[in-house]
């Protein structure tokens, strides 16, 4: 029998708000501890929440964005439990009536296809604070500068059915809500935190296993491990005749595996009832359409228009089209050199592994879409070769001038000289005899997989300055030549 | 003096009769000199009082003054007061200076009043003698050894004994009513969301509401001015323009419709009181009322229904009491658990644990529907029950308690007994109706409260009903024996 993993997620959303969404306290991510945290935040004896009305209009925009039911009258209920980051002893959630009811959304596979993932819903709730056990001696302290910072959490259905399907889910939510502009979508600052539901099942059957929740993953690549692993934990624990533990668990990146923080019996009984504190939120419809209309360009729209619009293929432009501004980088990238291939290939290839080796999102590249499309126009018009761009590219990261500079500076200038390059082939055909011997006792139709020797040869003696089309042209005749 | 009504020393002020400096040294040297018997106040704010006097004093001279400017007040305990200790009547806070002002606070401030300081209360306002407090009962000054009623009882002994001109209170089932009647006060609960909850301690967030103690229908007018009206930091506030409650006092009575619910008039009701509620009407009827038999026919359920849900919003409201950012944390915490359990056991009184665990309970898995879920199916009832009554009359009378003032420690031992003080006057709570209490005889020298309920936002005509039976009686004249 094979095994099947059964996946949903929980994602918090900080939503992108000046104010916190039951004060008038910033939210502003690294102040100094307990400097945005007001009287209210405080949860001191007789203060009040009062909703933030930006908060619903985020809401109710990601529930536009997903083609969702929007709750005409939602409600905020309290979710008792006490901890410490936990001001007031419960936390403001929505349970009975969330804001976003059910909606759906298209993932998109490695392979090109695209799967119908469920959302369930998607409520308004406020941020806890930080227990910070570091610096206090047998004492923890308390910074409830988080605290009350809106929160959306996004429920999907349990339509998932691996850690790929499940990263490709996460990724999809980061894209829309990064680009209608309700999150920064800062995984290493906590602003797009994701909660893993895993559980696995025999091919074919209906029921649900005992799932495990893995909470509060804060990268694409630990929800990809996280599951993984815990999808084979559990594998492991049924073959061996186990059962599987109803529980909370941590994933411990370091380690690279999930161990258990809490079972369902330790759990608490969080009960919720309304908080009687804050009026039912109720919305008209016009306040939805207005909504609806005014939404920014969604990553599905988007990834259509670049193909239509640049000619990308399908996996470019959902890659391209995901983050917004990605996105617009490549937009300005391609209209500025005037070439959407080229554009892309560079993107999605060099630069992008670039951002991933120092670990930079797009906005904070030291090489901007202007300098980069400058750098694209010379490989375009000859003036370096593609091996000199990556050069000339490295030295633009480390802010050592444009293209057009750095190129002059390191005399990276392609030689394009039809004399000059005849001068350099003749001169490595005349020190490879071996090879030359080697090519004209070939087949003729093996021959074109030889060329490659003197190409190397020929970039390495010109010091990579020669323009490979040129060398090309010029090196074939002489040796067919010798040939004859 | 200490018998003037706040219109008469807002009249003496404003024609320069005395100084509002000489009216709040003279309360607060009378407070100093017999609070010690009564036990009326919990924090005496001399200092803060003579400051406020002298900026009223400057007020009046150049003709900024509001007719509250200079008035000696006091207010309850459970309404944040910038620096200085708002406990709510608990251990839990003793240690607590509010580093904010409550909005009615504000209020006070903003025209002028002068607040003496804070009164005597149950334990967050869960009690309905004032026995409840941290610092001991406050002595209701009608009779030896008699409650004051609560849980605003501080604030009903400093008007009675004449310790303050007027207070505030907070009426969650009853808590300014029921201590007005016990004590021969005029009291009005708003309908809820009119006076603003922010910087008022929460006991039941979605009953609560503040309101004036005083010795005239006039007097709680003139506090209601300043206390009424929407706080957009109170999401429950009421965003309807306020009336002036001191407008319409006068208007004759001819035509009132007068309902009589029957279930408040049963057999289990002191037959003295019945009496004076008897005369009362009877009054009002030569003042050209009439009267109508009414029914409230689910009545019997509002003790039930709220001591689950008045006891399930305290157990989440009282849980940021938790000894780590203020108030009441135990000496050498092992852990964080035993920091809340200690710091919880130690910092509350017995009826705050009582309300927390049957509030907990009720909202527990498995059993919200049979509790919570069910107790507000059955407010709603009580609340269609006085909204059909309301359409037929303009008004509904009855008693406000049961039974006079009690003797201290006669139910401390019967919670459920001591519940049934608030039988007449915690439907209007969970209704969210305003609701008065006004002085209307005495049963064993023990004062009697008449109560007024009226439709939502009626203030003005509540207050209107009460001050014509005022012009027409004396009961209200009357003071505690030795005053």
């Amino acid at each position: 029998m094979e095994w099947e993993a059964v996946i949903g997620l929980e994602i918090h959303a900080q939503l992108a708000t000046k104010t916190k969404i039951f004060s008038g306290a910033s939210t502003a991510f690294g102040a100094q501890a307990n400097t945005q945290a007001c009287a209210i935040d405080l949860a001191l004896p007789g203060t009040l929440p009062v909703f933030n009305k930006q908060a619903l209009e985020m809401a109710v925009m990601f529930g536009t964005a997903i083609d969702a039911e929007i709750g005409k009258t939602s409600v905020f209920d309290r979710k008792n439990y006490f901890y410490p980051d936990s001001p007031k002893g419960y936390q403001t959630s929505q349970l009975f009536y969330p804001i976003v009811g059910q909606g759906e959304l298209d993932i998109n596979l490695q392979d090109g296809s695209t799967k119908r993932i469920g959302v369930t819903r998607a409520h308004l709730e406020e941020d806890a604070g930080k227990s910070l056990h570091e610096k206090f001696a047998d004492m923890s302290g308390i910074d409830l500068n988080r605290a009350g910072t809106p929160l959306l959490e996004i429920v999907s259905d349990p339509d998932m059915r691996s850690a790929e399907e499940a990263v490709a889910y996460a990724k999809k939510i980061h894209s829309i809500v990064t680009s209608i502009g309700i999150c920064d979508g800062n995984m290493a600052e906590g602003s797009f935190r994701v909660d893993c539901n895993v559980s696995v099942r025999y091919k074919g059957e209906s029921e649900f296993g005992n799932r495990t929740e893995t909470k509060n993953i804060n990268s694409f690549r630990f929800i990809e491990k996280a599951i993984k692993g815990e999808i084979i934990r559990q594998i492991e624990i049924l073959e061996d005749g186990g059962s599987i533990t109803q529980e909370t668990r941590l994933y411990d990146a370091e380690k690279d595996e999930t161990r258990s923080m809490r079972s369902k019996e330790e759990a608490n009984d969080y009960r919720y009832f309304p908080c009687p504190d804050l009026l039912p939120i109720v919305i008209e419809d016009e306040y939805i359409e207005k909504i609806r209309n005014n939404l920014p360009e969604l990553p599905d729209a988007r990834k259509q228009r670049f193909i239509e619009q640049y000619q990308l293929s399908n996996n470019d432009a959902a890659t391209l089209s995901s983050n917004k501004d990605l996105a617009a980088y490549y937009e300005n990238v391609a209209q500025d050199c005037n070439d959407n291939k080229l554009a892309a290939n560079w993107m999605l290839g060099e630069f992008s592994k670039v951002l991933n080796q120092h670990d930079l999102s797009i906005e904070q590249s030291p090489v901007d879409a202007q300098g980069f499309a400058l750098l694209l126009k010379r490989i375009k018009d000859d003036t370096i070769s593609a091996s000199g761009a990556k050069k000339v590219f490295e030295a633009m990261w480390n802010n050592e001038g444009n293209a057009d500079q750095i190129i002059e500076a390191k005399g990276l200038k392609q030689v394009s000289d039809t004399g000059a390059i005849e001068a350099i082939v003749s001169e490595v055909i005349a020190k490879s005899d071996k090879q030359v011997q080697q090519y004209i006792a070939a087949e003729p139709e093996k021959r074109g997989k030889m060329l490659g020797f003197f190409m190397g040869q020929i970039m390495k003696a010109s010091g990579g300055k020669a323009n490979p089309g040129q060398v090309q042209s010029v090196l074939k005749p002489m040796l067919d030549a010798m040939c004859d | 003096m200490f018998s003037k009504t706040i219109a008469q020393l807002s009249q003496g002020l404003q024609n320069g009769d005395f100084s509002s400096r000489e009216i709040t040294q003279e309360y607060l040297n009378r407070i100093a000199s017999v609070d010690g018997q009564f036990n009326s106040y919990i924090s005496i704010t001399a200092d803060q009082a003579m400051a406020q006097a002298e900026t009223a004093d400057q007020m009046i001279a150049s003709g900024k003054a509001a007719p509250m400017t200079g008035v000696p007040i006091a207010h309850k305990d459970i309404f944040c007061t910038k620096g200085v200790r708002t406990s709510a009547g608990s251990k839990m806070l003793d240690n607590f200076i509010s580093p904010y002002n409550a909005t009615i606070i504000e209020k006070f401030n903003a025209i002028g009043s002068v607040s003496l300081g804070k009164t005597n209360m149950d334990e967050f306002a869960m009690g309905s003698s004032n026995e409840n407090s941290y610092y001991g009962p406050a002595i209701n000054p009608w009779g030896e050894n008699r409650v004051p009623g609560g849980s605003s009882g501080g604030s009903a002994v400093a008007v009675a004994a004449q310790l303050a001109a007027g207070a505030t209170g907070t009426d969650t089932g009853g808590s300014i009513r029921q201590p007005c009647a016990l004590t021969n006060l005029s009291g009005i609960k708003p309908t809820y969301g009119r006076v603003s909850r922010f910087g008022m301690i929460a006991f039941a967030s979605s009953l609560d509401q503040a309101g004036p103690m005083t010795k005239t229908a006039e007097d709680a007018a003139m506090m209601l001015n300043v206390m009424a009206g929407f706080d957009p930091k109170d999401s429950t506030s009421a965003e309807k323009p306020t009336s002036d409650y001191t407008a319409s006092l006068n208007q004759p009575l001819k035509g009132l419709k007068i309902g009589l619910p029957k279930e408040f008039f049963s057999e289990d009701l002191n037959p003295q009181i019945a009496a004076k509620i008897q005369a009362a009407l009877k009054e009002y009827q030569a003042l050209g009322a009439e009267l109508k038999e009414i029914s409230l026919p689910n009545t019997a359920l509002s003790i039930p229904a709220y001591y689950i849900i008045a006891p399930a919003e305290a157990s989440s409201n009282l849980s940021r009491f938790d000894g780590v950012k203020f108030g009441h944390r135990c000496e050498n915490p092992q852990n964080i658990e035993d920091m809340y359990k200690r710091s919880r056991g130690e910092g509350f009184g017995h009826e705050v644990k009582r309300r927390i665990l049957v509030g907990t309970y009720a909202l527990s898995e498995g059993f919200y529907d049979a509790y919570y879920k069910k107790a507000q199916q059955i407010r709603r009832l009580i609340q269609q029950d006085y909204i059909n009554a309301l359409e037929e009359v303009d008004v509904i009378m009855g008693p406000t308690t049961p039974q006079p003032a009690f003797k201290i420690g006669e139910k401390t031992s019967d919670p459920i007994d001591m519940y049934m003080e608030d039988i007449y006057t915690l439907s209007l709570n969970l209704a969210g109706l305003p609701g008065m209490s006004i002085p209307c005889g005495q049963a064993d020298d023990l004062p009697i409260g008449l109560q007024i309920i009226g439709n939502y936002f009626a203030e003005e005509r509540l207050l209107n009903v009460a001050h014509m039976f005022q012009q027409a009686t004396d009961w209200h004249k009357t003071t505690a024996p030795g005053l």
